[in-house]
């Protein structure tokens, strides 16, 4: 039975998944899945009833994170399957009901996935059996909220209300996350169970207030109570059916859904009863008092929404079992009827194209089912006898009357709460009264009829339910209701009786005095009403809204700006120093205080041609400094000096795979630089020379000069130093030991790059994919600066050339100059090919491998785009570059999967030697395959970035002179009309 | 040998990240590549500098292994190289879009 727990939870996930895959027109096919889930889930919430009947909490564990306390445990008692309930059966009656309120215009499906992903968090949530679980089901309804409250997302008010509502919600969520954790730490464990029967440890810690008050701020900013209580009605943008679900019945009682779990842990204590009991009356009352003067039915329903659950806190405030009861009583009661009349606020609004009541009047006549079911539901609201509201709400009245601790706000209560009453009366009373009575309503957008029959039975159905628990709550709710009082109290459930007639004692005297009073106060602000504007009098613009923008422009605005004129700065130049800055510190002060001494300095076995190796090499990167401002050509060949001074090191000291791929990556950056060169002007013209030599742009220099000196000899005493430490054990052994018995391969450096770690190597030619699509990406917008638009000057002189001489054709030098060479480099293309295969093939055992293969065969194709132009080339090779690189990243991904098959880790590597008849025994290990990947990779990412660069010539004269020719076409016909 | 090898990687961080603190975006490029020159010597040297020693596995003589070189470093470095490439290619690019947008290279889009 317990593993179906999972599917409780998860089956609305997965419904919505599907539902989201659903047409957008096909709105009824997935209203008919939402449905056909809610009810399956309903079933299936049913069936779970006989086990748990005896008390028994069915719980199913899936280790998810065990390390850290967090398993994936579900855990159903009385009172999350009396939760559960509600939210299946109620949901399934919204569905029924939005099949008929939404417009076909409006993106159905999304609406049904989003609404059960948010059935699936909410079950999650009343399910978990974890804390941290708890937390996380508790942000998903937050931004299933979000996300359905923003549904209507072109309409303003729908996106500032979902933002109002994930901001106070989502941070209220963090410090619940927060809270929990300090109370798991308190306690020990995560598990529920565990910490449901540690009350006594919480309450003693030192660490409790701190605790409470962060559970409490999540649970009050969910459910709405004062001061965080104003994003609910400006959810209320939501459609209807959203908001009786979420806003009413389900979501916003989340926060009083995990006040109840923790009340036996968290309850009793002088802190609890103040905190929740000040959050819980000031709701109370404010709310009832703030609904009588909306004049938005839904905004009256909401505040509405907002009091009721002010009155559940604060019989959770009062930490009597009886009183618990009454919270778990009313709770359920005031989801049957809320959601009822939101369900109707939507049919009204639906039927008459409005939601003021200011112009709505005398609908009985238009609507009088709907108008009786609504009446009925509004008297269950004000808590009139023979409904279900009456009933918790006497509980509550006796309550209050009770004295539970000796301090002013306990013998305040029963008198808010009578006053509380009162209002309630009030405002259903007006709800009723300016809706459906009084003179036909004249300026109604539409013309109101009765709506479709099913879409008023969800209404019907749960305002029988109202009657029914009104009228006999003892063989209806009641063992139910007793389950779930017990599942919380365990031991300390009281004695209680659900019956209506108590005698004639106090709370009647008191419903009698709200009764009596609310209809008083109707009448004194009826004609008031009528026309007034939204919102309580005198308190009008004191509202938490206006508070929290203000504190949103602030934060997120004008508190984010002056830190970022503050600290920050977009230019890149003090960037870089301050990061250099910082790495010279992060290296140096640590130095520094371990008083590091470098090494003395001897001269050791220097040759002198590596010494001049480095003259030179040295030399030239000096210069390519100095000249990479006024002569980039320059500077692009001193930076090859340095390049093959750094090459011939790599061979110097035994790297000879360092050395080739260096000289292969050498001759492709210069290609690439020198493709590149041909979109910058030749020379650099100074800007403004003046400034040129001015003091602060010296200093700025000097500045400059001495930070890079002084890391250059930073760098070169820190590795003169580790040069010139003995090395010790390193891993490199057992690389070296293993490489060819276990990879098969005796060139260590590329078994290592295949084999050992080739995850790592994954990752790199990943990278070098990205980087391949991004620079063609951007390349493909190019633009060049227009003065690098003309030809090129060289090929300026051989055109002139050719056209003064009559005997030649234009373009013919720009040919012929290079006819030797390209004939050369055509003819080398197979060569290079071979090459690289030989590269390739010897890779695992001799220098080589898939880097540099792939670099020397993408040399081989730019020579020929070299030799025969753009044009030549593409007519004669088939050159893919995106293909190529992509089957390179398959082949090395689908090298590393095929090893899951025969049940070893990802990339484990299977090697052999094949005897092949003319080429004897060669090694044929399934690394050679992801080399083949890089190889194709490396390949495809070089030539793709290269070809990328080389097509600009060709395209980007021909884009100047479209762009050209729309300007001259719009120019013109701007100018048209002044011709005609 | 030490002493040259450090002064080169010296010489040429001190080139890169002086160019790098320059204002125009080839000096940037052009630094950058210096600077990972400087940077891949440095890697490769931590393995300690080994003249003669052979870097494959020789079956047939099958010498201890402290005669080999250190093939970790070298690994690092050949990876590090086509990255190194490949964040030349990119730079570039953005310079060239980024002075076909903005009409000047100087590395904050205006002068």
């Amino acid at each position: 039975m317990t593993p179906f727990l999972l599917l409780v939870v998860f089956l609305p996930f997965l419904a919505s998944m599907l539902v989201l895959c659903v047409p957008a027109r096909r709105g009824d096919l997935a209203g008919w899945l939402a449905g056909g889930v809610s009810f399956l889930l309903f079933l299936l919430n049913l069936a779970f009833f006989p086990a748990i009947s005896g008390g028994t909490v069915l719980s199913h564990v899936v280790p998810w994170m065990p390390e850290y306390g967090l398993d994936l445990k579900l855990r159903m008692d009385g009172y999350s399957w009396l939760f559960a309930t509600l939210i299946t059966a109620i949901g399934m009656l919204v569905v029924a009901y939005a099949r008929y309120y939404m417009s076909p215009n409006d993106p159905i499906p999304r609406f049904f996935a989003l609404f059960l992903a948010f059935m699936g968090a909410m079950l999650g949530l009343v399910l978990a059996g974890n804390l941290i679980l708890i937390a996380v089901f508790w942000e998903m309804t937050s931004i299933v909220s979000f996300l359905l409250i923003g549904y209507w997302h072109h309409s303003a008010a729908a996106r500032d209300g979902a933002r109002m509502a994930l901001i106070m919600t989502g941070t209220g969520g963090l410090c619940l996350l927060v809270g929990l954790l300090i109370m798991g730490s308190i306690v020990g464990s995560y598990d529920l169970d565990v910490v449901l029967a540690s009350g006594n440890v919480i309450r003693e810690h030192p660490l409790y207030l701190t605790m409470l008050v962060l559970v409490l701020l999540g649970a009050l900013t969910k459910s709405a109570q004062f001061p965080f209580h104003f994003w609910l009605p400006h959810a209320m943008a939501a459609p209807t059916p959203v908001s009786a679900f979420l806003h009413s019945a389900t979501m916003v009682k989340a926060g009083v859904f995990l006040l109840t779990r923790f009340w036996p842990v968290l309850s009793g204590t002088p802190e609890w009863f103040w905190l929740l009991g000040l959050a819980g009356l000031a709701t109370l009352v404010l709310g009832s008092w703030f609904a009588i003067f909306q004049q938005d039915i839904k905004g009256l329903l909401a505040y509405s929404t907002i009091s009721h659950l002010g009155l559940i806190v604060v019989l959770l405030s009062l930490g009597s079992p009886l009183a618990a009861v009454a919270a778990i009583f009313h709770t359920a009661n005031h989801a049957t009827f809320k959601a009822s009349l939101f369900m109707a606020a939507g049919i009204i609004d639906h039927e008459t194209g409005t939601r003021d009541m200011r112009r709505l009047s005398g609908l009985f006549r238009a609507l009088p089912y709907t108008a009786t079911l609504a009446m009925v539901a509004s008297a269950a609201m004000a808590g009139v006898p023979l409904l279900n509201g009456f009933i918790s709400k006497e509980m509550f009245f006796a309550e209050a009357i009770e004295t539970h601790q000796l301090n002013i706000l306990d013998t305040l209560t029963p008198y808010l709460a009578t006053l509380a009453g009162m209002f309630a009366v009030t405002y259903s009373l007006r709800f009723i009264q300016s809706v459906f009575f009084g003179p036909p309503a004249t300026d109604l957008p539409k013309d109101p009829h009765e709506p479709a029959r099913w879409m008023r039975a969800p209404i019907e159905l749960l305002v029988l339910i109202c009657l029914i628990i009104g009228i006999v709550p003892a063989y209806t709710i009641g063992p139910f209701l007793h389950l779930a009082v017990v599942s919380v109290l365990g031991t300390q459930t009281p004695e209680y009786s659900l019956s209506i007639w108590h005698g004639f004692n106090m709370p009647l005297v008191m419903s009698l005095v709200a009764l009596v009073g609310g209809v008083v106060l109707h009448l004194i602000l009826k004609n008031y009403l009528k026309t007034s504007p939204e919102g309580p009098p005198l308190i009008r613009r004191l509202e938490g809204q206006r508070i929290f923008e203000r504190v949103l422009v602030a934060v997120s605005w004008k508190w984010a700006r002056a830190v970022e004129a503050f600290a920050g700065t977009r230019r890149l130049q003090p960037q870089m120093r301050l990061l250099f800055g910082i790495a010279i510190a992060a290296v140096g002060v640590p130095l520094f205080l371990a008083r590091f001494n470098p090494p003395d300095v001897t001269l050791r076995a220097a040759d002198p041609v590596l010494a001049f190796v480095w003259l030179v090499g040295g030399g030239c990167a000096i210069a390519a400094a100095y000249q990479a401002k006024f002569h980039r050509l320059a500077a692009l060949v001193l930076l090859g000096g340095a390049g093959l001074a750094t090459c011939i090191t790599f061979v110097w000291f035994s790297a000879p795979d360092l050395a080739l791929t260096q000289f292969l990556v050498e001759i492709v950056t210069t290609v690439l630089i020198l493709l590149g060169l041909r979109w910058l002007p030749k020379r650099f013209k100074s800007v403004n020379p003046a400034e040129e030599n001015a003091l602060n742009v010296r200093l700025r220099r000097l500045r400059d000069l001495v930070m890079a000196v002084f890391a250059g000899l930073g760098l070169a005493v820190l590795s003169y130093t580790v040069m010139t430490t003995p090395q010790g054990q390193t891993i490199a052994d057992e690389f070296l030991k293993r490489a060819y018995p276990e990879g098969g391969g005796t060139n260590v450096v590329n078994v290592i790059l295949v084999d050992f770690r080739s995850f790592d190597t994954l990752g790199e030619i990943g990278v070098l994919a990205i980087v391949a699509l991004t620079v063609f990406a951007l390349l493909l917008r190019f633009r060049p600066a227009t003065d690098s638009l003309e030809k090129p000057e060289q090929q300026r002189i051989q055109n002139a050339f050719d056209s003064d001489h009559p005997d030649r054709d234009d373009g013919e030098s720009a040919t012929e100059y290079v006819f030797i060479p390209s004939v050369l480099m055509r003819w080398l293309f197979p060569v290079i090919g071979l090459f690289a295969a030989w590269l390739f093939f010897r890779g695992h055992d001799m220098p080589g491998g898939g880097f540099a293969a792939g670099i020397a065969m993408s040399i081989g194709f730019i020579l020929q785009y070299m030799a025969g132009g753009t044009r030549w080339v593409e007519e004669r090779l088939r050159i893919h570059p995106l293909r190529w690189a992509g089957i390179g990243l398959v082949l090395a991904t689908a090298t590393g999967l095929a090893s899951w098959v025969f049940g070893y880790p990802f990339l484990t590597t299977y090697f052999q030697y094949l005897d092949l008849p003319y080429l004897g025994k060669i090694p044929a290990a399934s690394a050679l395959i992801f080399d083949l990947g890089v190889f194709s990779l490396v390949l495809g990412a070089t030539v793709l970035i290269l070809i990328a660069l080389a097509h600009q010539s060709v395209r980007a004269p021909r884009a100047h002179a479209r762009a050209q020719k729309r300007a001259a076409a719009s120019a013109n016909s701007a100018e048209a009309p002044e011709w005609n | 040998m030490e002493l040259i090898l450090s002064a080169a990687i010296g010489v040429l961080a001190a080139s890169g990240i002086w160019l790098i603190l320059r204002p125009r975006t080839y000096q940037v490029v052009i630094g950058l590549s210096l600077l990972s020159y400087a940077v891949n010597l440095f890697i490769f040297s931590m393995g300690r500098l080994r003249v003669d020693a052979p870097p494959v596995i020789d079956k047939i003589a099958n010498p201890p292994v402290a005669a080999y070189t250190d093939p970790v470093p070298q690994a690092l470095v050949l990876t590090a190289i086509v990255i190194g490439f490949a964040m030349t290619a990119l730079f570039l690019v953005v310079l060239l879009a980024s002075r076909g947008f903005t009409r000047t290279d100087h590395v904050d889009g205006r002068e």
